[in-house]
């Protein structure tokens, strides 16, 4: 458990419903392609529903509907 | 150009009249497409459709088209005005690629859209405004029912006369030298002297993506490698600071253009529907009953208007045999062009619903909900979410599927896609399976609705699907992976279908399934009679004379039937088909079966039609009033005296279709889109081993 609280905790942790404030990107490639699609530091975003499976997930975000794999949603940190 | 789904080739259609597929998710433009409009009585312009981009940075082939075009003045297509299509219910979003195409210098126009889907999520854009803050013109147009065409025109011929490009950049790459702690003030300027550049912003663009443009050799690649190193520029890090700093203008622009009235919190619809259809249960339930109905549709729904239309070429037959003088060109005309054109005219109505329901799925966007629905499960046979959508063209046609999958931006996965998707039965394979189908298994209902024939088709494309996928997985461990795959996509809303949109697509698959194939059997057709009617020397003559002297106490039309299937076997056709008749022995079929195969090397619904041709011929029936299904039901085998298509052959016949790759046109394809002979090879060897090896044991399992 120690090892869970230094992680910082990412849109992939969101459960359904759940709203966040984006912090930082942990991969730099992905995020060129996130800052692009308006996933941007300080953007509000809500995960608004996954996929059977759990995996891919849809936010929400900037008034549309973005759907990413849990690996990428995992390299965009929140705001604690 | 705009972003994907903002409606560009609505408006393109508009513009035009020219009938180009628009469907509701992401990457249906996967190439440029042009057109001509009049923009007054004597102006004629050439429009161009570009794919849609969320950027000027590609991630993927379909993307790239656009980057090449507009940093490339001296390229055939650069725009002399650049209308960008922007989707006013997503702005922020919208306006980046704006920004940056403003950026690049070509005077440009705005064709603000979906003002009326904006305005349904509360929002209101103040046009005249947002030009203001722009300095470009901004022409407000609904694409789907073609309002603001004139205003639009009318903006396009004043940019074309007196172009009026804004002074100042949006966001100048030259001056960010305090963001980076690099001189990016020196270093842009380096480039802009070296290649005479004009402009900052195509500046960096050299500088990020030279390795892209195929219009720079390799020394002036070397050259700005070099420049990168001179002044240590990272050019990730400053992409991603140029995307923060112009969505951070984008947010002051909008905030004064905008007013959200949008309340809070609450779902749209489209939230709602994805609740159940995205839903753990319902999802994949849902999922599943779409798949079924479009085969119940496919095979049962459409038989009725199938009947009519085989009746109806078996009558013209008939008819034109009686009226038209006994010539070997009234021959021609019917055993030859018009029995084979039949057996392809005959699928029209189930071509039509396939197409028709393939195109709801898309337009209404259903399709990307697929996709996400899909993804977790395509990852395991090493392709991606967006697979789904060349699978599932794929079973309409692989040409346009392989096409599609351009948008899939990791090599790996999109050439396993290119390899499998051609297992998917495309409508092509549909006459072959429906006509031996309806020739072996009872028409029975079973479960109580279900209909036996139509889910024995189904089967079969269930068996193309399962073949893909593990066909697939069986690549995704020889090949590996060169870059990262990536599946962010927009989910866009559910829309109503536009029915003059879906109609265009069904009209445009019938008509190119009847000229492109059509004109290929028409001539196969006649090929194939000639070699049929004719032999080497006076073989068939001596083949009459022997049968009529050896066979003389039979009754007489017995002896016709015998003359007429022993000249076709002494004729060019029958020995070519001898000759080949060892090597597929095993699989069941006869030196009949066998030229058919090898004419539908051409394209697979040929078979049908030379299938109907060979036994016109190999029969003296002078009515030949029969259908095709009738013909095949009376054909004999001569070694057993039973018919000669039993279940055996006609299941070793259809898994042979499933498998095989008798198509010329996607073998091209894919050739086109690999770049090189080396996969499509591949491609063939591999089908036609499985075809080969599973036609064989479905064959020696059921005899």
């Amino acid at each position: 458990m120690s090892h869970r609280k230094i992680q910082k905790r990412s849109v992939a942790d969101l459960k359904v419903g759940e709203k966040a404030v984006i912090e930082s990107f942990s991969d730099q490639w992905m995020s060129l392609k996130l800052l692009e699609m308006g996933c941007l530091p300080g953007t509000e975003v809500c995960l608004h529903c996954k996929a059977p499976l759990g995996d891919p997930i849809c936010l929400n975000v900037s008034g549309y509907c973005l759907s990413m794999r849990k690996s990428e949603a995992a390299t965009i940190l929140i705001e604690q | 150009m705009g972003n994907p789904n903002s409606g560009k080739s609505s408006l393109f259609n508009q513009l035009t009249g020219l009938r180009q597929k628009v469907g509701n998710f992401p990457g249906v433009t996967v190439d440029k497409k042009s057109g001509t409009a009049f923009l007054n009585e004597t102006t004629e312009i050439s429009v161009i459709d570009l794919p849609g981009v969320y950027s000027i940075y590609p991630k993927s082939v379909d993307e790239q088209v656009v980057t090449d075009i507009l940093a490339n003045p001296q390229h055939p297509d650069y725009p002399d005005v650049a209308v960008v299509v922007v989707d006013a219910s997503n702005l922020n979003r919208n306006l980046l690629l704006f920004s940056q195409i403003q950026d690049l210098g070509v005077p440009v126009i705005m064709a603000l859209n979906m003002l009326d889907i904006a305005r349904q999520q509360h929002l209101e854009i103040n046009a005249v405004r947002l030009s203001m803050q722009l300095g470009v013109p901004v022409v407000k147009i609904n694409a789907r029912i073609g309002e603001g065409l004139e205003l639009l025109k009318v903006a396009i011929e004043q940019q074309i006369g007196q172009p009026t490009v804004s002074e100042t950049l949006f966001f100048d790459p030259g001056q960010q030298t305090v963001l980076t702690g690099h001189d990016m003030k020196g270093l842009i300027a380096d480039v802009r002297q070296q290649y005479q550049l004009t402009n900052n912003y195509l500046a960096l663009q050299y500088l990020i993506q030279h390795d892209g443009f195929s219009f720079l050799g390799q020394p002036q690649r070397v050259k700005l490698d070099g420049l990168i190193e001179k002044y240590q520029f990272d050019e990730v890090d400053f992409q991603a600071k140029e995307t923060i700093g112009r969505y951070k203008r984008i947010g002051e622009v909008v905030k004064t253009v905008v007013k959200d009235k949008r309340p809070l919190d609450q779902s749209t619809w489209s939230q709602r529907i994805d609740r159940i259809l995205l839903h753990p249960v319902w999802g994949y339930a849902i999922f599943a009953t779409v798949l079924l109905l479009i085969f119940q549709a496919i095979f049962a729904w459409a038989q009725p208007f199938v009947d009519g239309i085989d009746a109806g070429v078996a009558w013209l037959n008939g008819t034109l045999h009686e009226q038209l003088p006994d010539s070997p060109l009234t021959d021609l005309l019917t055993d030859g062009i018009i029995a084979g054109v039949g057996g392809v005219v005959v699928f029209i109505p189930q071509i039509a619903f396939l197409f028709l329901l393939v195109s709801l799925l898309e337009e209404s966007g259903y399709m990307s909900r697929v996709m996400v629905l899909m993804d977790r499960i395509m990852r395991q046979f090493g392709l991606n979410g967006r697979s789904v959508v060349p699978l599932i063209s794929g079973v309409a046609c692989a040409v346009p599927a392989i096409m599609a999958t351009r948008s899939i931006g990791s090599w790996r996965e999109r050439l396993i896609t290119i390899l499998v998707t051609p297992l998917m039965s495309c409508s092509a394979r549909l006459p072959i399976y429906t006509i031996l189908i309806a020739l072996v298994v009872p028409e029975k209902t079973v479960l109580g609705f279900l209909n036996l024939q139509g889910v024995v088709m189904m089967g079969l494309y269930l068996l193309g699907l399962v073949a893909a996928l593990l066909a697939a997985y069986a690549f995704k461990l020889i090949i590996k992976a060169k870059e990262r795959s990536l599946f962010v996509m927009e989910l866009p809303t559910y829309k109503w279908p536009r029915w003059n949109h879906v109609g265009i697509t069904v009209w445009d698959s019938v008509t190119s399934f009847v000229w492109q194939a059509g004109r290929v059997i028409v001539a196969i057709s006649i090929v194939l009679w000639v070699l049929a009617s004719y032999g080497p020397g006076d073989a068939l003559e001596q083949a009459e004379n022997r049968v009529r002297s050896q066979n003389a106490n039979l009754p007489a039309e017995q002896v016709e039937n015998r003359v007429a299937s022993e000249k076709l076997e002494a004729s060019y056709a029958g020995r070519f088909g001898k000759i080949l008749e060892p090597v597929i022995k095993p699989l069941g079929y006869d030196w009949k079966i066998g030229i058919a195969l090898i004419s539908s090397f051409a394209a697979r619904e040929v078979f049908v039609g030379t299938i109907a041709t060979i036994y016109s011929i190999g029969s003296a029936d002078e009515g030949n009033d029969n259908t095709i299904r009738e013909k095949l039901a009376a054909e004999i085998n001569p070694e057993t005296g039973g018919p000669m298509y039993t279940p055996a052959v006609a299941f070793s016949l259809l898994v042979f279709y499933v498998f095989a790759m008798m198509c010329m046109s996607t073998i091209a394809t894919v050739y086109r889109e690999t770049k090189g002979w080396k996969w499509p090879l591949i491609q063939l060897a591999y089908m036609s081993v499985l075809a080969y090896g599973s036609a064989f044991l479905v064959y020696q399992l059921m005899k």
